[in-house]
């Protein structure tokens, strides 16, 4: 279901970058490889060689040369690589929460070969200098490639645009001030006209500062009970609708991030069946959580904007991923210090990590209790990069390999060994999941690999 | 029961229990020496971030006369007081290994947190927006002294529900004790989804005939700032409860501090029907029933010791 990446623009240098190493040789035998690009679903041997699938047969057919490692892959699974739009690495300045190594050793550990950073940094990336320095240090610190967003307005301050068109130039993927939303219509709507001449999508987070002010939580039953102030879920969508209807005059490029309530997944239907170039993405956990949650007042694992909302509206984020509404799913894995997170719900920060999560908690919560097919898991946890014209990773002959090998029946309970990411506010942090990554490979190179799973060599 | 939360925490038995107990509690206060030595060699830390008097003064005053030693902390107007400070604020206390903790504080949640953190028995003296059971129970116990049971009583709150934790305390407490309740005020000021508490909701005091006790929440100005009443002044004209609005058997309670004039006339305040000093007259016993079963309560089935009720110093146990 997923539509072909529109042209926004082009960019001027590869929007991804990664740090160089050695390229993989490994011989998966007899894994089911999953790939909704491809259509291919069937057990195979998948042949990797310096970092390229060089075949992909029957099983049993295939036997690596020398120096190719090879794995039993009997009762495992191999799907693309997944790639997440939506990631904060708090790179530049706030690196006791997360940095490119850590975040992208995350996104590894997760199954992802790819991710794009927010601009929400400290300070934000607004200037070329500031997407050159990230991609500098990408090259020596990201084990998955990470593409770096530039924010729409100078310092994320909503006054002023950035300079887009320079940006794009040094390598921005696209623009966004995600955080916070940009309040004035009018700035937006200069962006998406710059956006004509420069490209780069923009995206979106979606909310009326003034309906929400002050609010910890989804406003209903729940916050009533707890005395906690509400944001209601109108606050999302008056501002998609608000979006969309500027985008659809200007001709713009939006992506909606993190849509969480009934009404927004309405709004974007609306805006849909306008025309307007609209995509958007939801998170795992408001696929899997609703703000009865949030009665234990845990801020660590649930306090996020926007908040977890209630039955209904996660019913309809799964309805809008099966009919296609949703493009793609997104973690924003938003990393915070324990200091930040271990205090009265009210004073913490908001935001949860979900990168070496997302598939075992969505194959647990959704998959498993047949929701959700597995293939559309993998397709929406795959197709994250097409809004901003990224193709989704493909098992294919003569490809790259972006891929992890996944044992589905594998049981692991999340954070009982650490992280890979800095911090611990995963919000399904001492759930028992199904489903473990075993090895990501992105881009030729071995990203990650479990550290009980051990490779050998043939 | 070990620490007091919430009013979800405690059933009706046990909020029997604690009236009973703040009811012998009572009979102590009117004799000549008021103070028993249940917790002697006991201490009760109690931690404000932000001012009271009421409930600060009787839990002290509680604390004293069960003869526990006690530590008032007072964080008001501090503005570090986001939770980090407060981890580590009771770590420090925690040194003085307190029997009890009383802890209000301007987050919900903050006293549930501390609950995790130390060995002491916590009580909850307000969080935020969300709970406030001492004062439920104190409510509760002042009603009772005047009308018995609470079974059937209708009983009206009145105000700023939205940010009010007694509120939230109060509906559940008296409806565990039989009262149904109605709660009123301008709909920005009545939560979103509150009739799931099992309450009815009104936005005029045109039907205040019906009610039995009528519960006046404080209004503060700074709503009007928030554009919450349009003004104080219209917001007096619909929701004050005056003389010519209260019926002559209803009862009148407030939490305080009032705000003459504003939710509540003078002459409703000082008339014979209000019951807002017995409020804090019991605020001082049902604290030390509180203290007490917490302290002491889960001691009763198994220590031959203990003692069956409060014996006065100086008095043969």
């Amino acid at each position: 279901m997923s539509r072909a990446p529109e042209q926004v623009g082009q960019p001027v240098l590869e929007p991804l970058v990664q740090r160089p190493g050695p390229m993989a040789s490994v011989l998966i035998e007899g894994a089911s490889l999953l790939d909704p690009a491809t259509g291919i679903d069937d057990r195979r041997d998948i042949l990797i060689e310096d970092g390229v699938i060089t075949e992909i047969a029957a099983p049993g057919s295939l036997s690596g040369g020398e120096g190719v490692e090879s794995v039993d892959g009997t009762g495992k699974h191999v799907f693309p690589a997944f790639f997440d739009p939506h990631v904060h690495l708090r790179t530049p300045g706030q690196e006791y929460k997360e940095d490119l190594e850590t975040g992208t050793r995350a996104a590894a550990a997760g199954g992802y070969g790819g991710v794009l950073a927010m601009a929400n940094t400290s300070p934000p990336v607004s200037s070329p200098a500031d997407i050159d320095a990230l991609r500098h240090r990408a090259r020596s610190e990201a084990s998955v490639p990470v593409g770096f967003l530039a924010t729409v307005t100078r310092g994320m301050e909503g006054q002023e645009l950035t300079d887009m068109a320079e940006l794009r130039e040094a390598g921005a993927v696209g623009f966004t001030d995600d955080g916070v939303p940009v309040t004035n219509p009018g700035i937006l709507r200069r962006a998406l006209q710059y956006q004509a001449m420069c490209g780069g999508r923009i995206a979106l987070h979606e909310e009326d500062p003034h309906l929400s002010a002050g609010g910890a939580m989804h406003e209903g039953e729940v916050s009533m009970g707890l005395g906690l102030r509400g944001v209601p879920s109108i606050t999302e969508s008056v501002m998609i609708a608000r979006d969309a209807a500027i985008a659809g005059y200007e001709g713009g490029a939006i992506q909606i991030q993190h849509l969480s309530a009934i009404e927004s997944v309405e709004a974007v239907r609306r805006a849909r069946a306008d025309g307007v170039d609209i995509t958007c993405e939801v998170t795992p956990h408001h696929l899997c959580l609703t703000d009865e949650a949030v009665r234990d007042l845990d801020a660590s694992k649930h306090k996020m904007n926007p908040p977890l909302r209630s039955e209904d509206d996660r019913q309809a984020l799964i309805e809008a991923l099966l009919d296609g509404t949703i493009d793609c799913i997104a973690t924003d894995h938003a990393p915070h210090a324990v200091e930040e997170k271990e205090v009265p719900f009210e004073a913490a920060m908001m935001g949860v990590t979900g990168l070496e999560t997302a598939f075992s908690s969505l194959y647990t919560e959704l998959v498993m209790p047949g929701t959700i097919p597995l293939a559309l898991l993998v397709e929406k946890l795959g197709s994250g990069g097409a809004p901003f014209g990224i193709d989704p990773f493909r098992l294919e002959k003569g490809a790259r390999a972006s891929l992890c090998l996944v044992d589905l029946e594998a049981e692991w309970t999340v954070g009982e060994h650490g992280y890979e990411s800095r911090s611990r506010n995963c919000w399904c942090d001492g759930r028992r999941l199904t489903g473990r990554v075993l090895m990501t490979l992105a881009e030729g190179q071995v990203a990650y690999r479990l550290r009980s799973f051990s490779l050998g060599v043939a | 029961m070990k620490h007091l939360l919430s009013i979800e925490d405690v059933d009706r038995d046990e909020i029997e229990t604690i009236l009973e107990r703040a009811s012998s509690f009572a009979e102590v206060s009117r004799r000549e020496i008021k103070k028993v030595p249940t917790l002697r060699g006991q201490t009760v830390v109690t931690l404000f971030y932000e001012s009271s008097t009421r409930t600060s003064s009787s839990f002290e005053l509680a604390a004293k006369r069960l003869s526990a030693d006690i530590v008032s902390v007072k964080a008001v107007g501090s503005a570090v007081d986001k939770g980090e400070s407060l981890k580590d604020t009771v770590e420090t206390l925690s040194s003085y290994d307190p029997a009890a903790i009383v802890l209000r504080h301007p987050y919900a949640g903050a006293s549930g947190m501390l609950a995790g953190w130390v060995d002491a028995s916590v009580i909850n003296a307000g969080d935020g927006m969300h709970q406030h059971p001492s004062q439920a129970l104190l409510d509760i116990f002042t009603l009772r002294n005047r009308i018995g049971s609470l079974e059937g009583a209708k009983i009206w709150i009145i105000g700023d529900v939205l940010h009010s934790r007694v509120a939230r305390s109060n509906i559940e407490g008296f409806q565990k004790m039989g009262a149904s309740v109605t709660v009123a005020g301008p709909p920005t000021l009545i939560p979103r989804g509150i009739e799931v508490t099992g309450c009815e909701v009104r936005h005029s005091l045109d039907e205040i005939d019906s009610a039995d006790v009528i519960y006046l929440l404080r209004m503060q100005n700074e709503r009007m700032g928030e554009n919450f009443v349009p003004s104080i002044r219209e917001y007096a004209r619909l929701f004050q409860l005056n003389r010519r609005r209260l019926g002559p058997r209803q009862l009148v309670m407030h939490p305080g501090p009032v705000n003459r004039g504003v939710e509540i006339s003078s002459d409703v305040i000082d008339s014979e029907q209000s019951l807002i000093s017995e409020q804090v007259a019991s605020g001082l016993v049902v604290r030390m029933a509180i203290l007490y079963e917490l302290l002491t309560g889960s001691e009763d089935t198994s220590a031959d010791s203990a003692p069956e009720g409060p014996v006065p110093i100086g008095e043969p146990a």
